[in-house]
């Protein structure tokens, strides 16, 4: 949590009101840096009736000025990188960014060549990973509920449910 | 890509990031008032290099690559590289591969038609429509996964053959999902077929003549919807096509309903070559053995993606790299008939023309050089080789 805390009380009141209705409706927006779209339409499943994301009350937003969690995804390319960049800056705090797929924790299959900068790691800070290529659906809300863990104070336990999130 | 001078008009700009689609890409639309006059497109957000990253790889290690060129047909890219590989050292894989790469094709073509369906519907605003084609769309993705074991890059290709088998139970389990997904196709064309307001956003809204389609070198079902009678499938079977003939399906309206109906009428077309594909699934060997090093040569290797036609062109020099490995996609190749129908039409259609080509950036976007008439200009290979070799240090 990067907000400034304030000794006031009445503040430090507003904060965990805050804080608690960021972690019961996290805004998210979505954007694709340079990825093969295997990791977009897995993305895209997770709102669907089958795995509905919203039961969380997760909702994908148009607008990165509306949106707590950036969802990125896939190798950043040059051509990406600055506007990436520009949608993280026009987030507004506090933010959070999850990384999703192998080319966004690494380059993945993209590793050399020429138009690609790297992971997203590189360019802006990014607070969950959720590995595979692409990820399963139900391996990116198990990353979105890891992220909404840590946000309550709770240790995320890598390990625990890690079966699930093959 | 731009179509029409668009100065001293407003422009509304939209993208990359942008609620539409899911994929980076910038279009500028002229306006006056709500009418577009004139519309521009930018690609290129997601151009990784590719092409020039499969001539560091090995031949069997490109596989993987460029199967990571689309997600959404990822399949088909692998079949065409795997083919012309197979052409380039004189092997031909046995016909049950064949056969079982023709299913995962046809299995990826309704992947990728549902999830078309549920894209274009939810640009209408008409998201019940999406949720519910991408709840059907689950059943083929688990049939996928059944097969092949992964939802999403399926990696059935190798050189000379496939990697995986079909047994009863995968069968029987192919069979009962495909009696779903019939069913709930003819659902699908009853609602685009009689829906009030999807037929008001839909017909006569982008409509393209034959004569345009053929001009501005449309592909697939965007110009299949236009009369265009073109379908690899049909034109020059590959893989298992020879024995499991596909029905060539066309429209005559060119609009956007015409593209609705074709690929739903596709995907029916794929459940009964699947059907077929079962009953006769031909016995023997899975792959055969393919060199480590390509004997030199080149050639062109044609396949029929989901959205339409796709080239590869490979060049090897006899070692265990590709010389060149060129791609051209069908998604790029469609872009042109955005532009051009946008024209005339209300801002509010453009999000449902722009998804009617079923656009797909991570393939598109590729380096193309437009020679203009006007300064043309003709550079040697070794020029060529050599401005490569100092761009890339």
């Amino acid at each position: 949590m990067n907000e400034v805390k304030l000794e006031n009380p009445w503040q430090q009141a507003l904060d965990r009101v805050r804080s608690w209705a960021r972690i019961n409706s996290p805004w998210a927006i979505h954007f694709n840096s340079g990825s093969c779209n295997g990791c977009d339409i897995e993305i895209l499943a997770t709102l669907t009736p089958r795995y509905d994301v919203e039961r969380f009350g997760i909702k994908l937003q148009g607008s990165p000025r509306h949106a707590d969690v950036l969802i990125c995804t896939g190798p950043v390319t040059l051509q990406a990188r600055d506007r990436l960049v520009r949608i993280y800056n026009q987030m507004p705090e506090p933010k959070f960014v999850i990384a999703v797929g192998s080319c966004g924790l690494s380059g993945g299959a993209f590793q050399g060549c020429y138009n690609v900068v790297g992971s997203i790691a590189d360019v802006i800070p990014v607070d969950v990973y959720v590995p595979g290529c692409p990820p399963r659906p139900e391996a990116i809300i198990y990353g979105v509920v890891q992220l909404l863990k840590s946000l309550k104070g709770e240790t995320p336990d890598p390990q625990a449910n890690a079966a699930g999130a093959g | 890509m731009e179509k029409q001078d668009s100065n001293g008009k407003f422009i509304v700009p939209i993208g990359p990031q942008h609620p539409a689609l899911k994929e980076p890409g910038h279009f500028e639309f002229a306006v006056e008032g709500e009418i577009v006059t004139g519309a521009a497109v930018r690609l290129g957000y997601v151009h990784r290099g590719i092409e020039k990253g499969a001539e560091a790889r090995n031949w069997t290690q490109n596989i993987y690559l460029l199967e990571r060129v689309c997600g959404i047909c990822s399949h088909i890219h692998a079949t065409a590289y795997t083919l012309g590989v197979e052409k380039l050292a004189n092997v031909v894989a046995p016909p049950r591969a064949q056969a079982i790469r023709t299913l995962v094709a046809e299995l990826e073509r309704i992947h990728s038609h549902l999830l078309w369906l549920g894209v274009a519907a939810h640009e209408g605003g008409f998201d019940t429509l999406f949720m519910f084609s991408w709840r059907d769309r689950e059943t083929v993705m688990d049939l996928l996964e059944m097969i092949t074991g992964n939802r999403v890059h399926y990696s059935t290709n190798i050189l000379g053959g496939v990697k995986i088998d079909l047994d009863d139970e995968k069968i029987t389990a192919i069979r009962k999902g495909l009696d779903f997904l019939e069913e709930r196709t003819h659902h699908y064309l009853k609602v685009i077929n009689t829906d009030e307001t999807f037929l008001g956003r839909t017909r006569d809204v982008g409509t393209m003549s034959r004569q345009q389609a053929e001009e501005l070198g449309a592909v697939g079902p965007t110009a299949r919807a236009s009369g265009v009678p073109r379908d690899l499938r049909v034109e020059a079977p590959y893989a298992g096509y020879h024995e499991f003939p596909v029905r060539l399906i066309t429209a005559t309206e060119g609009d956007l309903h015409a593209r609705f109906v074709v690929r739903m009428n596709e995907c029916l077309d794929c459940y009964r070559v699947i059907r077929e594909i079962l009953d006769r699934l031909p016995g023997g060997e899975l792959a055969t053995r393919v060199p480590r090093r390509i004997p030199e040569g080149e050639t062109i290797s044609r396949v029929e993606a989901p959205r339409g036609e796709l080239v590869y062109f490979i060049k090897s020099t006899g070692g265990d790299k590709p010389d060149r490995i060129k791609v051209r996609t069908p998604s790029l190749c469609n872009w042109g008939t955005v532009t051009s129908v946008a024209v005339g039409h209300k801002l509010a259609d453009m999000p449902m023309l722009l998804a009617g080509i079923d656009p797909c950036f991570s393939c598109n976007d590729r380096m193309v050089r437009v020679n203009r008439p006007d300064q043309s200009q003709t550079w040697s290979w070794e020029n060529l080789r050599q401005y490569g070799i100092e761009y890339y240090r």
